[in-house]
């Protein structure tokens, strides 16, 4: 064990905290005692209160704060090391989006202040509005959704109600076999049959297999492009048309936005709708997990449908707006997750118009650079050229009792967080690599070496591999056992 | 890898025992638990659910995955193993012993007819 | 000099050289993909600037909010001003908490994955419930899930919530059915808590779930044990949405035999941010858990026999199941629960009991002040724990003192109508810890001064 719990160093009596004495006059004969500590009346009767105390830690601030400083070093980090994770665009987090999101007029804001105490926050929403619009090319959006997948959902509800709108129902969504599995779940949420489509055997969608599976049931079809083997579709005028030939809409999967800023704009690859992930090409940081912000644009006929309230600008001040009678409603109470909405207003007005095409530039060229590098080592099977990210496969060295999972778990010795694995399913034993823009050439070179180290010793000494990571505050874990008898809580 | 021969098969890798009355005993082949994994839970259907042939009716998790089982057959399930509520290890160590699922009194007997032979089940393992 | 914020580190230089190894003669090339058409000339946004000129323009945007520094406030209604100790901010502002990937590699996610069990462990205690999962992205998309599991786990199609539940969560809850095929239907409210008899006159064998918000959107404690019985009689899962702050002193939804229990962590140890990010939570009994949607982190030993925590019963997620999964959710709200996680071991055992008390009697206090003035009167006579509502008479609009109030330095408390609209000239007003005696005198000589 690295750390004890936070309850295993827990002695009775120990507390971290201080509060002001109770300055307000407190009742003298009580009708309901209440035990621990004060005694002070609770004015509130017997059957409202707690029974038996929750037992809760009971440590000092010095056992706190080592306690957790000590399990953050447990972790990899992008402040730490270097995460090839394919689709999730770890970039550098800027530290001084960090610290003017954190201004008080921001932290400390009541969501249902009347609206001219809020005119600044309103502001940064409002331009952190349109410049997403401008950048790709939607006419509307709303940056109420909390996630990537939260946005999907609410595109599909968007979708369903512009057809029933239009008087026709629509059941099915198609999606392509390489699509992230936030896709069908967020499309079955709503009630929809999903039709899976097959790539073809550039890992592109099959014209034909869609005109095939087009039909007057089809709601929308749920696309990433760049798709998730690091291709841009390039048919994507052409999809865009047999969809809307049938009536249907074209949902753009916008967590590959990294490769396109300032380069192409989905509004004119005739992307209806899309959602952009700001915790992957808007630089907010991560979290461990959370949290994001999803936002979610629409063209001008999807508009009706969007959630409410949105922003209005009249003169110079701003407003919210809440009748819309046409939108699907509310996905979030308030407005979004706003912090992490500033953190993207302020990374997209400081590096500006000019940055964008730098950021994607910088993506494209350190994903392609990687590739070649690893090319003559290990099979890259759709090629040659890609965006900005490249899938590779580990298939050849099965032969040796090499798996993909052994070849992450390797990488982590190496101080390097492991490429996605195992994703997009077309590709066997995939290894989804992602540099991004914010690395320089020298990491992509420590990491090449790292890789075609450990392939080397995947023939010389596949033990080695079989047993990674070695250098990590763990080893692997038994994750069956974790499955089959899930302790998920520390008990008394 | 087993292939008891006074079984029936499904394609999707169900094993099937008649067991007079009306009954069949239901689980998952050896070759499927050896695909599967360690099988770490397996959803049970309730008692006196009403199935239909093809139909799903269990899900098999793994630590990586989690498979439907299809009924092999139509009928009412009147009895499912509570062994593996807390051992569902079974599975993988006596699959077509104590790692059944569930048993299932049938509407039609005939329709074990449209079954897969043990030798014809193991022919489809090896194609694959 | 470089007068634009710029993180793309690699120098024409560089780029040259690696534009040499890839084989290309310049980036146009690697652009080949994109039909000629789509290759846009240039996005309209305004040009980037320096950090200086960045931390500048923030700066003028964030004064030209009335933040609650300066304010003494009395707002409430779902997003609550809490007390957030040092602690907090210094451990959960360290980047390798903030700038790290979900834990699907554990061995270099311990710290994370401790965080999320310590945190399952300590909302467990404090929910009395079985099981709790790493987080939702809030209380009302958590409210609106917790249908979602009675529905199929029931695989009944009625839904029943009160309509004391905080409004927009039951407009979040009305968006996520609106595609399944289910019934959702309202309980009346009889003098400020649920009615029982409106809810024994819609409950029935079709019915999922029963949805009850305790302290309710009016600040006042719900009669669950009635509540309870009814829907257990009928076959229902009940779903009891609480605010954790309350539950040091105030009885958990354990206790009282809910099924499933949710809300929202942003009072304890979360800022308001206008709003978001929060975090919901969702905690439910032992024959619920793999039904549960969402993270949930569990104990386990590596190779070496040594304890250690990973991400489990993953399989019901997205990325397994796909368009089987239990839900869609991909994200938690993994820093916001790490701030919990921190500021309930901070206050910890003693600490939850102590600042419940300060909460309700400082908010008693106010009450009662309050109410002594002509014109103002509780509009509910319920237990509350530390928010309540008054009724003012109708010669004096609430819009127009909370104007007055402003101009003295008060953000008075909601305006009711805007959510209950046949709820007139009624104010709804929380009280925590961070207001003294002074403060609550302050605010009833203010309020007596405009009336």
């Amino acid at each position: 064990m690295l750390e004890k719990l936070i309850f295993e160093k827990s002695s009775p009596g120990r507390t971290a905290y201080s509060l002001p004495e109770c300055d307000v006059p407190v009742e003298a004969n009580p009708p309901n005692y209440r035990r621990a500590g004060d005694h002070t009346s609770i004015p509130i009767p017997e059957r409202f209160l707690r029974k038996n105390m929750a037992e809760l830690p009971e440590v000092a601030e010095i056992d706190i704060v080592r306690h957790f400083t000590r399990l953050s070093q447990l972790n990899f980090s992008v402040d730490t090391n270097f995460y090839p994770l394919g689709s999730c665009t770890m970039k550098y987090n800027p530290k001084v989006n960090e610290d003017v999101s954190r201004y008080e007029g921001f932290l400390n804001l009541h969501p249902y202040q009347s609206q001219e105490q809020c005119q600044g926050i309103l502001q940064i929403l409002y331009e952190l509005e349109e410049i997403l619009i401008e950048i790709c090319g939607m006419e509307a959006f709303t940056l109420q959704p909390a996630a990537g997948a939260h946005g999907e959902f609410i595109g599909m509800l968007i979708s369903h109600a512009y057809h029933v709108k239009n008087g026709r129902r629509r059941s099915k969504i198609i999606i392509p076999d390489s699509a992230h599995g936030t896709n069908p779940a967020s499309a079955s949420m709503c009630g929809f049959d999903i039709v899976e489509i097959k790539s073809n055997s550039q890992g592109l969608i099959d014209l034909e297999t869609l005109k095939k599976s087009m039909d007057n049931d089809v709601a929308a079809l749920m696309l990433t492009n760049p798709n998730t083997l690091g291709l841009f579709e390039k048919d994507i005028l052409k999809i865009a048309e047999i969809v809307h030939d049938a009536g249907a809409l074209l949902y753009l999967d916008g967590a590959n936005m990294d490769a396109m800023l300032g380069i192409a704009r989905p509004g004119d690859m005739g992307i209806d709708i899309l959602h952009l992930n700001l915790h992957k090409t808007f630089s907010t940081p991560h979290g461990g997990g959370g949290p994001g912000s999803g936002p979610l644009g629409v063209v001008k006929r999807l508009v009706p449908f969007l959630p409410a309230p949105r922003i209005i600008k009249q003169d110079n001040s701003y407003e919210w707006k809440y009748i819309f009678p046409y939108s699907i409603g509310r996905v979030k109470p308030f407005y979004g997750n706003t912090g992490v909405l500033i953190r993207a207003y302020a990374y997209l007005v400081s590096v500006g118009c000019e940055g964008l095409g730098k950021i994607s530039e910088s993506a494209l060229v350190n994903a392609n650079y990687l590739s070649k590098k690893l090319s003559d080592y290990i099979e890259i099977p759709y090629g040659e050229r890609c965006m900005h990210e490249f899938v590779a496969s580990t298939r050849k060295l099965k032969a040796n009792g090499i798996t993909t999972l052994d070849i992450a778990k390797r990488l982590l010795d190496y101080g390097f967080h492991s490429p996605t694995i195992y994703f997009p399913l077309i590709v066997a034993d995939a290894l989804m690599i992602e540099p991004t823009d914010t690395e320089t050439r020298e990491t992509l070179d420590e990491f090449a070496e790292a890789l075609i180290k450990i392939l080397e010793e995947a023939k010389t000494n596949p033990e080695i591999l079989k047993g990674a990571p070695h250098n990590t505050p763990v080893s692997r874990l038994d994750e069956v056992q974790a499955a089959r008898k899930p302790d998920l809580r520390w008990k008394k | 890898m087993d292939f008891p021969e006074d079984l029936f098969y499904t394609k999707s890798h169900e094993w099937v025992k008649k067991e007079g009355n009306n009954k069949v005993r239901v689980g998952i082949t050896s070759h499927a638990q050896s695909e599967l994994g360690d099988v770490v839970y397996v959803e049970l259907p309730d008692l006196d659910k009403v199935v239909k042939a093809g139909g799903a009716c269990t899900v098999v998790e793994s630590v990586k995955a989690a498979y439907d089982i299809y009924s092999p057959v139509s009928g009412k399930v009147i009895e499912t193993n509570n062994d593996l509520e807390n051992n569902p290890q079974l599975v993988n160590e006596d699959p077509y012993g104590k790692g059944w699922f569930f048993i299932i009194e049938m509407e039609d007997p005939q329709e074990l007819t449209k079954l897969l032979s043990n030798k014809d089940y193991e022919e489809l393992c090896q194609t694959k | 000099m470089p007068d634009k914020i710029n993180y793309t580190p690699n120098t024409e230089s560089d780029i040259k050289l690696m534009l040499k190894e890839i084989g290309v003669n310049s980036i146009e090339d690697l652009l080949v993909d994109i039909p000629e058409e789509l290759l846009c000339k240039q996005i309209n946004i305004p040009s980037g600037m320096s950090e200086m000129e960045l931390k500048h323009s923030l700066k003028s945007l964030s004064d030209k909010n009335a933040n609650l520094n300066k304010y003494t406030s009395y707002l409430g209604a779902g997003a609550y001003e809490h007390f957030i100790p040092s602690v907090v901010d210094h451990l959960s502002n360290r980047g390798e908490f903030y700038t790290c990937y979900t834990p699907y590699q554990p061995e270099v996610s311990q710290g994370t994955l401790q965080g999320i069990y310590e945190f399952q462990s300590m909302m467990c205690e404090l929910l009395a419930m079985d099981v709790v999962n790493a987080s939702m992205y809030d209380g009302a998309s958590a409210l609106a899930e917790a249908a979602v599991l009675a529905i199929r786990h029931k695989q009944k199609k009625n839904v029943l919530v009160s309509k004391a539940v905080h409004p927009e969560y039951r407009e979040v809850l009305s968006t996520y059915l609106q595609e399944l095929d289910v019934k959702l239907v309202e309980i009346e409210m009889e003098d400020g808590i649920t009615s029982v008899s409106d809810l024994k006159s819609r409950i029935d064998n079709n019915t999922a779930c029963v949805l009850i918000q305790t302290p309710n959107f009016f600040g006042c404690l719900e009669e669950t044990e009635e509540l309870i019985e009814l829907t257990h009689k009928n076959e229902a899962l009940f779903v009891a949405c609480v605010n954790p702050m309350s539950l040091g002193i105030i009885k958990p939804p354990g206790e009282y035999g809910a099924d499933v229990a949710v809300g929202d962590i942003q009072a304890l140890g979360n800022y308001i941010n206008y709003g978001g990010p929060h975090a919901g939570f969702f905690a439910v009994s032992k024959e619920l858990m793999r039904k549960m949607p969402g993270r949930l982190a569990g104990a386990t030993t590596d190779t070496k026999g040594r304890r250690a925590f990973t991400l489990t019963l993953q399989t019901r997620e997205q990325h397994i199941r796909r368009g089987k999964a239990t839900s869609n959710i991909c994200t938690n709200q993994q820093l916001l629960a790490l701030r919990t996680c921190i500021y309930l071991s901070t206050l910890g055992k003693a600490g939850m009991i102590d600042i419940g008390n300060l909460n309700i009697h400082k908010s008693h206090y106010a009450i009662d002040r309050i109410c002594e003035l002509d014109g103002i009167d509780p509009l509910f006579d319920k237990p509350f724990f530390n928010e309540f509502a008054i009724k003012i008479s109708d010669n004096y609009k609430i819009e127009e003192i909370n104007r007055r109030l402003f101009e003295s330095g008060i953000i008075g408390g909601l305006d009711i109508s805007h959510f209950y609209p046949d709820i007139n000239n009624a104010m709804l007003l929380c009280v925590t810890e961070t207001k003294t005696k002074e403060d609550i005198d302050e605010l009833v000589s203010a309020v007596s001064n405009i009336i």
